[in-house]
C-alpha cells in the first residue's frame, strides 16, 4: 500500500509533465490536422532555455530557499515567451507556407524540422548532459512506517501545484475567452471560421503560441524534476505525450491532461511492480491497443466519415 | 516563365522602405530566437559546474545574416509580385523534357551505375574508389531500395508506415542470428529474411487496418519503436546495446573474399585487395534495388496494384466498388516489408555488425522523406532523393577544406580553424533541407502521376490536379 501510493505520487508529477506536453499535439491536431513532430524537441529546447535563464537568474539572486522560488517563477515566464517565440517563428517558416498542400506535406516538413532542431541544439550547446545543481530537495512525510514511508518532496508539490494552476488558466482561455471560441470554431469549420471573419493564421498562430508556453512550463518542470538535460531528451516524451493525446482523445483538453496522467502513472506502476527495461514498450503496446479499439481515445468525439 | 509578358516587367520602383522593414522585424525576431539558445553557451567547467559562456558575436552573426538574406528576398518578391504562376495541369519545364525522354536517360542512369566502380576505380585510383564506391555507391542504393520499398506502401497503396524500419531490422537480425548461430548461406537467407519480413508486415499490419491517416503513422512509429527496444532489451536474443558482431559475408558463389589460398583473389589469380567484395557487394544491392523498381513497376500493372493506387485515392470509393481492402492493405503491407527485409539482410552482411542504434526512428523518417520528397509514388522521384539527400550529407563528410582553407583561382580563402568541425552540421543541414524541399515543391521532386489504365493515349498528368482520400 505504502509503495502503491508513493509510486502514485510519482507517477501523478510525471504525467503532469506528459500532460503538458500533451495539450500541445492535441490542440495543433485538433486545429489544422496535423501531427506536430516537432513538438517533442521544442519541448527539450525550452529545457535548455530554461537551464541558461536559471542559470543567469539565480547568479543575480543567489540560491537561499524563498530566492529559489521567485527565479523559478522568473525563468518560468522567461522560458515561455522565448519558446513561444520560437514556435511561432517555426509555425510562419516551416509550417504556414504549405496550408492547403496535400496531408503529408507538412508531416515531413514537421520532421524535417524535429532533425533540425535537435542538431541545432546539439550544435550550439554540445552533446554532453547539461546539469544543475539539485533544488527544493527536502520532502514532507506523508506515511510514517518502519518499513517504507511515504514522501512527497517540494519539487513535486511545486511541479503538481504550476500544473494545476496554469491548466485552469489555459481551460478558461479556450473556453471562455473570444479567443478560445475563435478555436474552437477553426477546430470545427476553417472556411466557414474565416467566412465569419475570425483571422484564421492568426488564431493558428496563437495556436501554436500556446502549444509552445505550455511545452516551455514542461521543460521548466523536466529540469526542476531531474536537473538534467540532453539534446536528444525530446524524442521519448515527445512520443509519450503524443501517446497521452491519443489515449485522450485527441483534440480534446482535458482528454491530453488524463491521458498524461494515466501513462505518467502506468511507466511508474510499470517500473516499480515488473521491470524498467520494458517502461517504454509498455506505453507503446496501450498506443496501439487503444487505437485498435478505441480509435477515438477517451474523451475524444468518434470521427465522422463524410462522403 | 520567360513567355509570360507580366513577368519580366520588373519593379519599376522598388520599396526599398517595405523590404527595410521587413528585413528589420525579422532580425528582430532572429535576435529573440537567439537570444538564450546562442547568447550564452553551457559548458563544464574544471571542478564540473556548469558555466555560462557569452557568444554575442555568434548572436550578431545570425541576426546580420538573416538581416540581409530577408531584405534580398523581399526585393526579389516585389519584382515577381505580378507574374504568379497558376496552376500548372501539365509538367513543364526541365521536368517535361525529362519525363519525355525518360527511356533514355533510364538506360543512361543504368549505364552509369553500371560502370559506376570502373568509373571511381579511373578516377580515382584502387586506393581511393574504395571509399566512393562504399560510402556514396552502396550507402545511397541501400537508401535507393529502402525508399523504393516503403514507396510501394506509402507511395502506391497510401498508407503513412513511420515504422518501417522495423522490418530492415527484422531481416538484418534475421540474417544475423541465423548465418552466425545456423551457419546458412546469404542466399538461402535473402529470401528467408524476406519471407520473415513479410511476415511480420502481415503480423503488424493486421491490427492497424482499421486505422486511416496520422494514427496509422502513430502506431506504425510505436510499432517500430517496440521492436527496437525489444532488441535493446532482450539480450539473451539479440545481444541488446552490444549488437552482434563477426556476421559472416557474403560469398562469390562459395569463394569467400578473404587473402586466404581459397579466397577470391587467389582463385582467380588476382592481386588481393579488399575492394573486390565492395564491388561485389555494390552490383549485388544494384540488383536488389532494380528487383525491387521491377517488381514495383510489374505489380502496378497487376489487379492488385490498381487496387493500391485506387485506395489511395480514395478508399471509400474503392469499397463500395467492391475492392477487398483487408487483404489489399496487407498485401502493400508485407510486400513493402519483404523489400525492407531484403534491404536488412544485405545491410548485416555488408557491416558485418549490427546493433539496435542502426535502427532507430531517425531512420524511418529519412526513408520517408526520400518517398515524399521524391514524389510519391514516383520510382525515378525516390532515386533522385535519395541520391541528394544521403549523397548529399555524405559529400559534407568530405568539407576538410573548410578547416585549412582552400585556394580557388588564385584567391586565398581562410579555413574556419581547427576548432570548425563540418560535420557537426550534417544532419542539421540535412532536417533544413527536408524544410525547404517540401516548401519548395509540397508535392515532391516528380510530382506527377502516371496512370496505368488509359483509354486512348497515356497522358501524364500533375499531382497538382489529384485530390488524396485519407488512406
Amino acid at each position: 500500500m505504502e509503495v502503491f501510493l508513493q509510486q502514485l505520487i510519482n507517477g501523478l508529477t510525471l504525467g503532469s509533465i506528459y500532460g503538458l506536453i500533451a495539450i500541445g499535439y492535441t490542440m495543433v491536431f485538433g486545429i489544422i490536422g496535423m501531427v506536430n513532430f516537432a513538438h517533442g524537441d521544442i519541448f527539450m529546447l525550452s529545457a535548455f532555455i530554461a537551464l541558461i535563464f536559471f542559470m543567469l537568474v539565480t547568479a543575480v539572486l543567489g540560491t537561499s530557499a524563498g530566492m529559489i522560488l521567485l527565479a523559478l517563477v522568473i525563468v518560468l515566464a522567461l522560458a515561455m515567451f522565448f519558446t513561444s517565440l520560437w514556435n511561432w517563428t517555426i509555425e510562419r517558416v516551416a509550417y504556414r507556407p504549405l496550408r492547403g498542400s496535400f496531408r503529408l506535406a507538412p508531416l515531413i516538413s514537421a520532421i524535417g524540422m524535429s532533425i533540425f532542431l535537435v542538431n541545432f541544439v546539439q550544435v550550439v550547446q554540445g552533446p554532453r548532459n547539461k546539469s544543475i545543481p539539485p533544488l527544493l530537495n527536502k520532502s514532507i512525510t506523508l506515511i510514517e512506517s518502519s518499513v517504507y514511508s511515504v514522501q512527497i518532496s517540494y519539487k513535486q508539490i511545486v511541479i503538481i501545484l504550476t500544473t494545476a494552476a496554469l491548466l485552469a488558466a489555459f481551460w478558461y482561455i479556450v473556453q471562455k475567452t473570444p479567443l478560445g471560441r475563435a478555436q474552437r470554431a477553426c477546430e470545427q469549420d476553417r472556411k466557414m471560421a474565416a467566412l465569419l471573419g475570425i483571422d484564421v493564421d492568426r488564431t493558428i498562430s496563437i495556436t501554436f503560441v500556446m502549444g509552445a508556453a505550455l511545452a516551455a512550463v514542461a521543460g521548466v518542470m523536466y529540469l526542476v524534476l531531474y536537473g538534467v538535460v540532453n539534446f536528444a531528451d525530446g524524442f521519448t516524451p515527445g512520443v509519450k505525450a503524443f501517446t497521452a493525446a491519443v489515449l485522450g482523445g485527441i483534440g480534446s483538453l482535458p482528454g491530453a491532461v488524463i491521458g498524461g496522467l494515466l501513462i505518467g502513472l502506468i511507466e511508474v506502476m510499470w517500473s516499480a511492480y515488473f521491470t524498467i527495461d520494458y517502461k517504454d514498450v509498455a506505453a507503446f503496446c496501450i498506443l496501439a491497443l487503444v487505437l485498435v479499439f478505441m480509435p477515438s481515445g477517451l474523451l475524444g468525439r468518434p470521427e465522422v466519415e463524410k462522403v | 516563365m520567360a513567355n509570360n509578358p507580366t513577368a519580366n516587367t520588373a519593379a519599376p520602383g522598388r520599396d526599398l522602405k517595405a523590404a527595410f522593414k521587413e528585413a528589420g522585424f525579422a532580425a528582430f525576431v532572429t535576435l529573440g530566437l537567439c537570444i538564450p539558445i546562442i547568447a550564452w553557451g553551457t559548458r563544464q567547467n574544471m571542478d564540473n559546474v556548469l558555466v555560462l559562456d557569452p557568444r554575442w558575436d555568434a548572436v550578431a552573426w545570425a541576426v546580420g545574416i538573416v538581416f540581409v538574406g530577408r531584405f534580398l528576398v523581399a526585393l526579389r518578391k516585389q519584382g515577381q509580385q505580378e507574374g504568379k504562376a497558376g496552376i500548372r495541369i501539365l509538367p513543364h519545364g526541365t521536368i517535361a523534357f525529362f519525363q519525355r525522354h525518360s527511356r533514355v536517360f533510364s538506360l543512361f542512369g543504368l549505364g552509369f551505375l553500371v560502370t559506376f566502380p570502373a568509373i571511381a576505380i579511373g578516377l580515382a585510383g584502387w586506393g581511393g574508389a574504395l571509399k566512393w564506391i562504399d560510402n556514396f555507391g552502396v550507402q545511397i542504393l541501400i537508401y535507393v531500395m529502402l525508399g523504393w520499398g516503403l514507396n510501394i506502401v506509402v507511395g502506391l497503396a497510401g498508407l503513412l508506415d513511420l515504422g518501417y524500419v522495423a522490418f530492415y531490422a527484422v531481416g538484418a537480425y534475421s540474417y544475423a542470428l541465423l548465418a552466425k548461430n545456423f551457419g546458412l548461406s546469404f542466399w538461402i537467407l535473402l529470401p528467408l529474411a524476406g519471407i520473415l519480413a513479410a511476415f511480420w508486415g502481415m503480423l503488424l499490419g493486421f491490427p492497424v487496418l482499421r486505422l486511416r491517416g496520422d494514427y496509422l503513422a502513430i502506431v506504425t512509429l510505436a510499432f517500430g519503436e517496440i521492436i527496437r527496444l525489444v532488441l535493446i532489451n532482450w539480450t539473451e536474443f539479440s545481444n541488446g546495446y552490444a549488437g552482434i558482431s563477426g556476421i559472416p559475408r557474403p560469398t562469390f558463389f562459395g569463394i569467400p573474399f578473404t587473402a586466404a589460398d581459397n579466397g577470391f583473389a587467389a582463385v582467380f589469380g588476382l592481386e588481393f585487395t579488399p575492394l573486390y567484395r565492395t564491388i561485389f557487394l555494390y552490383y549485388l544491392i544494384l540488383c536488389l534495388a532494380l528487383l525491387t523498381a521491377f517488381v514495383t513497376l510489374r505489380l502496378r500493372r497487376l489487379p492488385v496494384g490498381r487496387a493500391w493506387e485506387a485506395l489511395r485515392e480514395d478508399e471509400i470509393a474503392c469499397r463500395s466498388l467492391g475492392i477487398n481492402t483487408t487483404n489489399t492493405k496487407l498485401t502493400a503491407f508485407s510486400i513493402g516489408a519483404m523489400f525492407g527485409g531484403f534491404a536488412g539482410a544485405f545491410f548485416s552482411a555488408r557491416q558485418g555488425f549490427i546493433s539496435p542504434e542502426s535502427f532507430v526512428f531517425m531512420e524511418s523518417a529519412v526513408i520517408l522523406a526520400i518517398v515524399v520528397l521524391g514524389g510519391m509514388g514516383s520510382l525515378w522521384g525516390c532515386a533522385i532523393a535519395a541520391i541528394a539527400m544521403i549523397g548529399g550529407t555524405e559529400l559534407l563528410r568530405e568539407l576538410e577544406w573548410m578547416k585549412t582553407g582552400i585556394s580557388l583561382f588564385g584567391l586565398q580563402i581562410p579555413g574556419l580553424g581547427n576548432d570548425f568541425d563540418p560535420t557537426k552540421y550534417r544532419m542539421l543541414i540535412f532536417g533544413f533541407a527536408m524544410v525547404v524541399i517540401m516548401i519548395w515543391k509540397p508535392r515532391g521532386l516528380i510530382s506527377t502521376r502516371e496512370p496505368t489504365a488509359f483509354l486512348k493515349e497515356k497522358k501524364k498528368i500533375s499531382a497538382d490536379m489529384v485530390q488524396e482520400g485519407h488512406g
